[in-house]
């Protein structure tokens, strides 16, 4: 089967070893990953700090970009997957580009919900021994409404414990563009949020978005918790 | 009090709040306590998703027909002996309302809790007059005495406060020499204002739900105060936002359910009084005199606008009660009676951007409000919304917009972007070490205030796609060539 990738921004410019485990583990599952170049950012930052009708443009040309081929287009983030997701919402007053924009959202997943729900597969033969906390998303568990497939694939990890924690499914305070425009909102959200996890002291910290994980896994690192961050695609591939 | 509750900027605010540890462990428990008894009450109930489908439809319903009802609403009330004012702005309902404590000559006025009333800033009128006016809800006696403390919660107003802080508060002001045992204090307010209620010549109450049909007004309380506030006194005012109304008591009896299961999480609260119209020739008891205001101030505009769903809400504060940024804000920081999501959505329609164009943006979108609200209001797309309208009709800075424009530019021309993702993960490269960067100014000491950066995984992953196809490709020729040799 081919797929697309669509990598999302930080993964491109920052944490480039979460898209290539990625890419790894497609292939795993016997895809043949295409990489269409011109990709871009999926407009968040933009489009949430309510720059929609400027935003259209890029919008736009992600769609072209991603019309190369029919076939499914994959990411590594939550929240990026989300975004494209609301396309067809914004550009509706452009029929053909809000249906356009439609047939592109209809073709992309998320990863945990591509393998487990489109390939049908849990079990990846990983192994990672420790105990962990699994940070679910916003994007996934609300917006997406991918709340099982991250824990299913979890669960097959030989050696992986998780660990519940308090308000579990209360926001890390990432946000985006909040994360710097309410900073001092954001910090007290990230702070909390590192305070429970570190009542449980796990090994790992694993979640399905790098924003969340860029932003608790900073706040880690400032409080000197060591506390390994990963992203369950780099979970995934661990033997 | 009127809808805009400080002066300071929404900056100033938060940084006192977030000092306030009282505050914030305050808002930690009570958030705690009232999310899960709602998940437990909303589970009860067994079919939650189709009730709060039910609550939408009936108030979106009522908002289409808002005309028809309101104007059903109006008639049953004169048939049943009752006054009805219609009020455009928040001063023609306190002008109406002032008209009527003067023909009344009234002295003292007792009343329950109502946020429209603070909306159009009653009480500062009622005391204009020369009269006194008396909170009889216990929260809302408690910020009433601590010089019009402004409220931090729409449906518990001093939830900012601990016992001992109200004890204090108490000792100073009315003579409470109690300890600070919740029961103790309770009985001592009791009695501190049953007076009050015998004194008073007029009882203002606000309406959680008035019904079109038989034109009740109905007041769902926990202490009993509003029923005291509208048969003791013998003229009854009852206040109420121009969306509050219901068809018929079918549909009352639904969304009162949802209603207390979701701000208090029991299925019921203590009292639920529908009060139907003045005392009758043959009644021994009720007001002898009966107005309804019905407050439009600025909803009309609101029902015609994007913003209309906001208007299906029923007061319930479930979105505040599972808000991460509330909870460490506290509903003082939003500088407005209404706090928390709603307060986020609601203020800024009410009382302009100028005032609440923060408000918007204290929210990092996700969505756990949305999930909970019974009418199901989309809060965080009208909080987006609201972030659209205030960027489109420039009343960002400049500097934002500056820079929204640019990363636009970039994003929009895939080979310039490819560009600059490459470089960008050459300058992450060079200058991020250790989660810093060698200069922290502007958003980067925003993120680096709480968190560090992270740390960059070398060349941009587009160069290594890149290259690794090419260097497939490569193997695969060389293979190819190998064969034909
Ligand atoms: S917006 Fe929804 S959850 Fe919030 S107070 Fe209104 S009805 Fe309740």
């Amino acid at each position: 089967m081919k797929v697309n990738f669509f990598v999302t921004c930080l993964c491109d410019t920052v944490k480039a070893n979460v898209a290539k485990r990625t890419v790894a583990l497609l292939e795993q599952l016997g895809c043949e990953v295409i990489f269409p170049e011109a990709q871009s950012c999926c407009g968040q930052p933009s489009i949430n700090s309510g720059y929609v009708e400027s935003s259209k443009p890029a919008m736009k040309s992600f769609i072209r970009a991603f019309e190369c081929n029919d076939y499914p287009i994959v990411t590594p983030a939550g929240s990026c997957a989300a975004m494209v997701k609301a396309y067809p919402e914004y550009l509706r007053n452009e029929p053909e580009w809000a249906s356009r924009a439609q047939a592109v959202a209809d073709r992309l997943f998320e990863l945990t919900q591509f393998v487990v729900r489109e390939l049908g597969v849990v079990q990846l033969g990983a192994k990672l021994v420790g105990t962990a906390v699994y940070h679910p998303s916003c994007s996934l568990i609300r917006k997406l409404g991918v709340r099982d497939e991250p824990l299913s694939l979890l669960a097959e990890v030989e050696g992986l414990t998780l660990l519940p924690i308090d308000n579990q499914e209360t926001c890390c305070g990432f946000g985006g563009t909040f994360s710097v425009k309410m900073g001092e909102i954001s910090g007290e959200m990230v702070k909390e949020k590192v305070r429970h996890m570190s009542e449980v002291t796990p090994d790992y910290l694993i979640g399905a978005d790098i924003s969340c994980l860029m932003n608790i896994g900073g706040r880690l690192h400032r409080e000197g918790k060591a506390i390994k961050v990963m992203h369950i695609a780099e979970v995934l591939a661990s033997r | 009090m009127s809808m805009k509750t400080s002066h300071a900027t929404f900056k100033e605010r938060i940084d006192i709040q977030m000092q306030d540890d009282y505050m914030r462990q305050s808002v930690a428990n009570a958030q705690e306590r009232m999310f899960t008894n709602r998940a437990k009450a909303a589970e009860a109930l067994g079919n939650w998703e189709q009730w709060r489908e039910m609550g939408k439809e009936i108030r979106q319903h009522v908002l289409e027909n808002l005309d028809y009802y309101l104007e059903q609403l109006s008639d049953k009330v004169v048939e049943n002996g009752g006054n009805v004012f219609f009020a455009s702005t928040a001063e023609e309902a306190r002008g109406y309302i002032e008209g009527v404590l003067k023909e009344k000559k009234a002295k003292k006025i007792v009343k329950s809790k109502s946020m429209v009333t603070e909306e159009i800033d009653l009480n500062k009128a009622i005391i204009g007059l020369g009269c006194e006016v008396i909170e009889t809800d216990l929260g809302e006696y408690i910020l009433q005495v601590d010089d019009c403390d402004p409220p931090s919660h729409i449906v518990v107003p001093a939830l900012h406060k601990n016992r001992t802080q109200i004890r204090d508060i108490f000792k100073e002001k009315v003579g409470y020499q109690g300890t600070n045992d919740p029961e103790e204090m309770t009985r001592f307010v009791r009695q501190h204002i049953r007076h009050d209620f015998l004194e008073a010549d007029i009882g203002i109450t606000g309406c959680n739900f008035a019904v079109a049909e038989t034109g009740t007004v109905s007041l769902v309380t926990n202490e009993g105060n509003a029923r005291l506030a509208t048969s003791l006194p013998k003229t009854h005012i009852a206040v109420m936002g121009m969306e509050r109304l219901v068809p018929t008591f079918e549909e009352l009896d639904i969304v009162v359910s949802l209603l207390c299961r979701s701000a208090v999480g029991l299925p019921l609260t203590g009292y639920v009084t529908a009060l139907t119209g003045p005392r009758e020739s043959d009644q021994c008891d009720g007001p002898e005199e009966f107005h309804l205001v019905i407050v439009d101030n600025g909803r009309s505009a609101i029902l015609g606008s994007e913003f209309k769903d906001i208007l299906r809400c029923i007061r319930c504060a479930a979105c505040v009660n599972t808000c991460p940024a509330y909870r460490h804000i506290g509903g003082q920081s939003y500088g407005s009676i209404y706090s928390g999501p709603v307060g986020a959505v609601l203020s800024p329609l009410l009382g302009g951007y100028e005032d609440f164009k923060e408000l918007p943006y204290a929210c990092s979108l996700c969505q756990s409000c949305n999930d909970v609200c019974p009418v199901k209001i989309p809060l965080s797309d009208l909080l987006l919304k609201h972030r659209r309208v205030m960027a489109e009709s420039k009343l960002t800075p400049l500097g934002e917009r500056a820079a929204a424009g640019f990363f636009n530019f970039v994003n929009a021309r895939p080979a310039l972007w490819g560009k600059t993702v490459k470089a960008g993960a050459k300058v992450a490269n060079a200058t991020i070490k250790d989660g810093k960067m060698p200069f922290n100014v502007g958003p980067l000491k925003d993120w680096t205030d709480s968190r560090d950066l992270p740390q960059p995984d070398g060349e941009s992953f587009r160069s290594w796609f890149k290259n690794r196809q090419q260097t497939k490709g490569d193997q695969q020729k060389n293979e190819a060539g190998d064969h034909h040799d």
